[in-house]
């Protein structure tokens, strides 16, 4: 097939923005591997500045996993329940239930995370604690985990699956554990993944309900540019950059599968 | 349906419900009544909306929220239009490359521009190649701007992408072969068949744009977007009340225009991240 000049400016167009995205990260994983990156690549490749951000900050590390799968914890025993209920119920509260659990990811969360520290500053322990940063974690993830299980639940016809169970004897619990759950895997392991790599990657309200004890990796990261050299700054970027790759990858892998017809 | 099939539904929801209650609800309304409880009670709105360093603070938040939306829909179009519409090798590698900044944080992504842009950056090196001195843009308006961009294009792209995917190809032939020019079919067929995708993913980047509080903490520029405000308000100068009063008036706005876009375009406008 030929192609015309229209198209080859199109394609050009369209490298140029890819380099926009891929440049600064390839430049930052280079830095971050780099003796000196002001002197360039020619003062050698090292391991360096990757061990002194471990040495460093590993804790933050650990407490965004830890974060992230509680988060996904709650979110599955909460979330797909909660889904189920939406796709179930014709009454009039399921839709305002369903824009209400909506309502946190339209708000920025600069101003969800001062409206907590306003109700909940001031509770005995729990400001320091890395429960806090959970709460704003799982409000923010929530309406995704329900939306990819409502997703599904819409998608396929789970009435007539369920009352063929009820008319076999199952009953409410057992039909949802082991036909409804199930049938919607996709639409929980797409969720699922989405709250991972959101909760990784939270900045604008762990930033407000952080303390020093309870420092995330992006949070880490916040700290890290303001204070350090160039090179751990890097280090660091590329760690976060390893642990959200796999996660990513996994979105969109999810995300084409579900978008294929159901066979 | 048998309403015994029925019975413990509530039950289902219950758990999401006291969550949002306890958590989102309770604080929402603490925050309203925070804002008005002040020395000033409700004139800190009036306040907020007229003193010149908010009334600057929101307006300049406006201007880059707008300016980034309208350059991201521009770059999505080109770009979605062109990956939804050829195959050739490398092309889903194109896709993934594009949208796997989706999940980068806002400090990230200000942390990147400074890459392009700051005292050490790329334009830096090539302005000191071409005319001896270190071009910067990262710390400026251009800085923000160029990173705000850089976390909605990705945002907007996989909308537009699959809005183009289903759209009728058969309408831009027959427009073509009845001789309307290139602009004629993009301005008559093909912005009108994109028109619910282009207004949908244009208000979620606009809303995720008028919140964004990483990349300007990043970048620690002289500009103060509506979040640093806020948040220097309630760190720096203490005052809950108009930090509150700011918040509930950001929240609004983002609110707003998500719900009208969505009664627009009929799509679903849920911001990603």
């Amino acid at each position: 097939m030929k192609r015309s000049l229209s198209s080859y400016l199109q394609l050009a167009f369209t490298l140029l923005i890819c380099a926009f995205m891929l440049v600064p990260v390839l430049m930052s994983v280079a830095a971050g591997l780099t003796n000196n990156y002001f002197q360039g690549l020619s003062s050698g490749l090292t391991l360096r500045w990757v061990e002194e951000v471990l040495a460093l900050y590993s804790d933050t590390i650990w407490l965004t996993l830890q974060l992230a799968l509680a988060t996904l914890l709650i979110n599955l025993i909460v979330g797909v329940p909660a889904a189920y209920y939406l796709a179930s119920s014709n009454s009039r509260w399921a839709r305002v239930f369903e824009e209400l659990i909506v309502l946190p990811v339209a708000i920025p969360g600069l101003a969800i995370a001062l409206a907590l520290i306003i109700a909940y500053g001031g509770v005995h322990g729990l400001r320091t604690s890395w429960l806090f940063i959970l709460i704003g974690h799982v409000l923010y993830t929530l309406p995704f985990m329900v939306r990819a299980v409502l997703a599904v639940l819409h998608s396929i016809n789970f009435r007539t699956l369920e009352e063929g169970a009820a008319s076999l004897g199952a009953g409410f619990f057992r039909r949802f554990i082991d036909v409804v759950v199930p049938n919607c895997k996709g639409g929980i392991i797409s969720g699922a993944l989405m709250t991972l790599t959101l909760s990784v990657g939270e900045f604008n309200l762990t930033w407000m309900l952080h303390t020093p004890l309870t420092k995330t990796l992006p949070v880490g990261l916040a700290d890290a540019y303001a204070s350090m050299r160039l090179e751990i700054s890097s280090a660091y970027t590329l760690i976060f950059l390893v642990m959200l790759l796999p996660l990513m990858i996994g979105v969109q892998w999810s995300g084409s599968r579900l978008r294929k017809p159901h066979a | 349906m048998s309403p015994r099939l029925n019975q413990p539904l509530y039950l289902m929801m219950l758990p999401v419900l006291i969550i949002t209650c306890a958590f989102f609800l309770i604080p929402m309304g603490r925050l309203i009544l925070i804002s008005i409880s002040g020395e000033e009670g409700s004139m800190t709105y009036w306040y907020a909306l007229t003193d010149s360093r908010y009334l600057n603070s929101l307006l300049q938040t406006l201007v880059l929220s707008i300016a980034t939306t309208l350059t991201t829909l521009a770059i999505a179009l080109v770009v979605g239009m062109f990956l939804a519409r050829n195959r050739f090798p490398g092309r889903s590698t194109l896709v993934s490359l594009l949208t796997f900044p989706l999940a980068f944080p806002g400090v990230v992504v200000g942390f990147l521009v400074i890459m392009l842009g700051g005292r050490q950056g790329l334009s830096a090196e090539l302005g000191l190649i071409l005319d001896g001195s270190r071009w910067t843009f990262a710390y400026s308006i251009v800085g923000l701007f160029v990173g705000y961009i850089y976390f909605s294009i990705p945002r907007v792209l996989m909308t537009v992408m699959s809005a183009v995917e289903k759209m009728d190809v058969m309408l831009e032939e027959a427009a073509r072969s009845m001789g309307a020019s290139r602009l004629r079919v993009l301005l008559d067929v093909i912005i009108p068949a994109l028109k619910p995708a282009l207004i949908a993913s244009g208000a979620i980047c606009f809303a995720t744009s008028m919140g964004a509080f990483g990349t300007a903490f990043a970048l620690a520029s002289g500009i103060n977007v509506m979040p640093m405000t806020i948040y220097t308000e309630f760190t720096l100068g203490a005052n809950v009340a108009m930090a509150a009063t700011l918040s509930i008036l950001l929240g609004l706005i983002t609110w707003l225009v998500l719900l009208l876009a969505r009664s627009v375009s009929g799509a679903n406008t849920t911001p990603a991240a």
